[in-house]
């Protein structure tokens, strides 16, 4: 092992962050309840909170349910809006974080889209841009944009035509060929690609023979959905040269440097951060451990070389 | 402010067949209002599982909970000594500094326990005060003695007339002729509406709704009111009778 100290930065579209542990849109909010917990300035960056343009309730509740080894929401993106998150939000986190944050920007149609990344275009505090066409939890919502390439194209290019900022598409994984939804993107202009958002689930309580959740399905998320999320990292970025950042089920550091190793430039923390408000602090201080009985000097080193095994 | 932290079991008994008391020690210092819940990381689940409050002093938290599925059964089969990962200090719990003589609780099935340190607490103020428990049958009472033994007149209701009033709390109220010039209120959403149609005086009600992460994060609990959504797990879980739309 070199004496030289461990390096955890990595590089995300022109974005030099400290770490890639970047906590996940809807476990994190707009960062408010996690700097109760930790200084959250610690982080390589987190999500804020899936934002429409109109204010959203949501759906209707019960919309959590345990599973083993994760569980499922069906939340319905609820939100304040995106002037509200612009107004209040923004301005309240410029007072205890001092990093880019990314912004995930949600929609019901291409103007939805169009409208909000404009506005949030504008921010300086917004380092990157994540559109979210997968979240499975909204009828007629972002699902349909995400399961056709055509679809995932067309937001892509929209967006990217009233921003300079770097987008990111977040994909869903309930899809039959991700990788070609992912390729459509990258063609489109799509700076890089988010992969994957939760699964679609369900359960039902065996006592009253009813659904879990008032919606009946949600999204599956948790530690049981890594696999998935580490398979679909590994292909797509054989077949895509922009960066991907990976999530699904991250619990430890040992997970994000697999993921890193899949093909990951940056790593997102989820469902966790629920279960351990310090997850993604003690992931960042346990990194370094794991790096060097791995021998690992510097974490840009491992994006990606398993495609070289 | 929350506290992530160990604590360990001292006492986990049933009080009826399937009510448990579980006694926990550990620091307590986060926790700075009657009527906040903790949330209980438990082997093999993946959420953790929000409970009242029942009572705590320096060092100790005592929580009542019911066997209703998986994750309480095996809640209920934990030995004195396990330790558990409890996040606490969480929901705004009651306010006691408000405006009242006679204040009234009322509690029903598991939403009683978080009424237990609020009676001490506005005893401690000289208050005198009156608490009606609704249960379904003889079979299911509990806590009745350590509300008298605290010093709170005790009404009780049951759904099936085998202990006090037959019916609900609020038959309870009536037939006892309770006087009251505020109220708090924790049990089943019937019982919170039919409270709220009872009443035309200003209340405290905790809500109750499944939670995903239990510190405002997740979004899972929210409910609509008369100001918006509400955030169950953090703007409440207590919330003033007039903003509830029930």
């Amino acid at each position: 092992m070199k004496n030289e100290p461990l390096n955890l930065s990595v590089n995300l579209c022109r974005l030099q962050m400290d770490n890639p542990i970047v906590p996940a849109s809807g476990t994190f909010g707009y960062g408010n309840e996690f700097k109760e917990f930790y200084d959250i300035n610690i982080l390589g960056s987190f999500v804020f909170k899936g934002t429409t343009k109109e204010p959203r309730f949501g759906n209707p509740t019960p919309r959590i349910a345990d599973c083993t080894d994760g569980m499922i929401n069906s939340v319905g993106l609820q939100n304040p809006g995106i002037d509200a998150v612009i107004n209040h939000e923004l301005p309240q986190l410029k007072t205890f974080f001092h990093k880019p944050v990314i912004a995930n920007i949600s929609g019901f149609s291409i103007d939805e889209y169009v409208y909000c990344c404009a506005k949030i275009d504008k921010e300086p505090q917004v380092g990157i841009i994540e559109v979210n066409v997968s979240c499975p939890n909204v009828k007629h919502g972002g699902m349909s944009f995400g399961t056709t390439p055509e679809a995932a194209a067309e937001v892509t290019r929209a967006v990217k035509a009233v921003t300079t900022k770097p987008v990111f598409i977040k994909l869903s994984p309930n899809v039959a060929d991700i990788v070609a939804i992912a390729k459509a993107c990258e063609e489109a202009g799509a700076d890089g690609i988010c992969l994957i958002n939760t699964l679609l689930g369900m359960r039902i309580d065996i006592n009253t023979q009813k659904p879990v959740i008032a919606n009946v399905m949600g999204g599956f998320s948790g530690p049981a959905i890594f696999p998935v999320a580490l398979r679909m990292v590994y292909q797509v970025s054989q077949a895509c040269q922009i960066p991907i950042m990976g999530c699904g089920g991250v619990a430890s550091a040992r997970d994000v440097i697999e993921m890193m190793i899949a093909g990951a430039t940056a790593v997102q923390v989820g469902s966790m951060n629920l279960k351990n408000p310090y997850i993604c602090k003690e992931i960042i201080e346990q990194l370094p451990i794991e790096m060097q009985q791995l021998g690992i000097q510097s974490l840009s080193e491992i994006i990606g070389i398993a495609q070289k095994k | 402010m929350y506290k992530k932290g160990l604590y360990t079991i001292t006492s986990n008994m049933p009080l009826t067949e399937t009510i448990y008391k579980m006694v926990l020690q550990g620091d307590t210092s986060y926790i700075s209002a009657s009527g906040q819940f903790v949330e209980i990381e438990l082997p093999n689940k993946f959420l953790r599982r929000p409970f009242s409050v029942c009572d705590y002093d320096d060092n100790s938290i005592t929580l009542i909970y019911k066997v209703v599925g998986e994750g309480t059964q095996l809640m209920s089969q934990l030995k004195i000594g396990t330790t558990l990962d409890l996040l606490t200090g969480l929901g705004n719990g009651f306010d006691i500094n408000i405006d009242t003589k006679q204040p009234l609780l009322i509690g029903g099935g598991v939403g009683i326990p978080p009424l237990y340190n609020l009676a001490k607490q506005l005893i401690k103020k000289g208050l005198q005060t009156t608490v009606a428990l609704g249960f379904n049958c003889a079979e299911e009472l509990f806590f009745v003695k350590e509300f008298k033994e605290i010093g709170c007149k005790v009404v009780v209701a049951t759904i099936d007339g085998s202990v006090g009033t037959k019916g609900y709390v609020t038959d309870a109220i009536n037939q006892n002729g309770i006087n009251c010039d505020y109220f708090f209120a924790c049990g089943p959403l019937p019982m919170l509406k039919a409270l709220c149609n009872h009443f035309t005086i200003e209340g405290q009600i905790s809500m109750e709704e499944r939670m995903g992460c239990g510190f405002g994060a997740c979004m899972g609990c929210s409910i609509q009111t008369k100001n918006g959504a509400k955030r169950v797990c953090k703007e409440g879980t207590v919330f003033l009778k007039s903003e509830l739309d029930l």
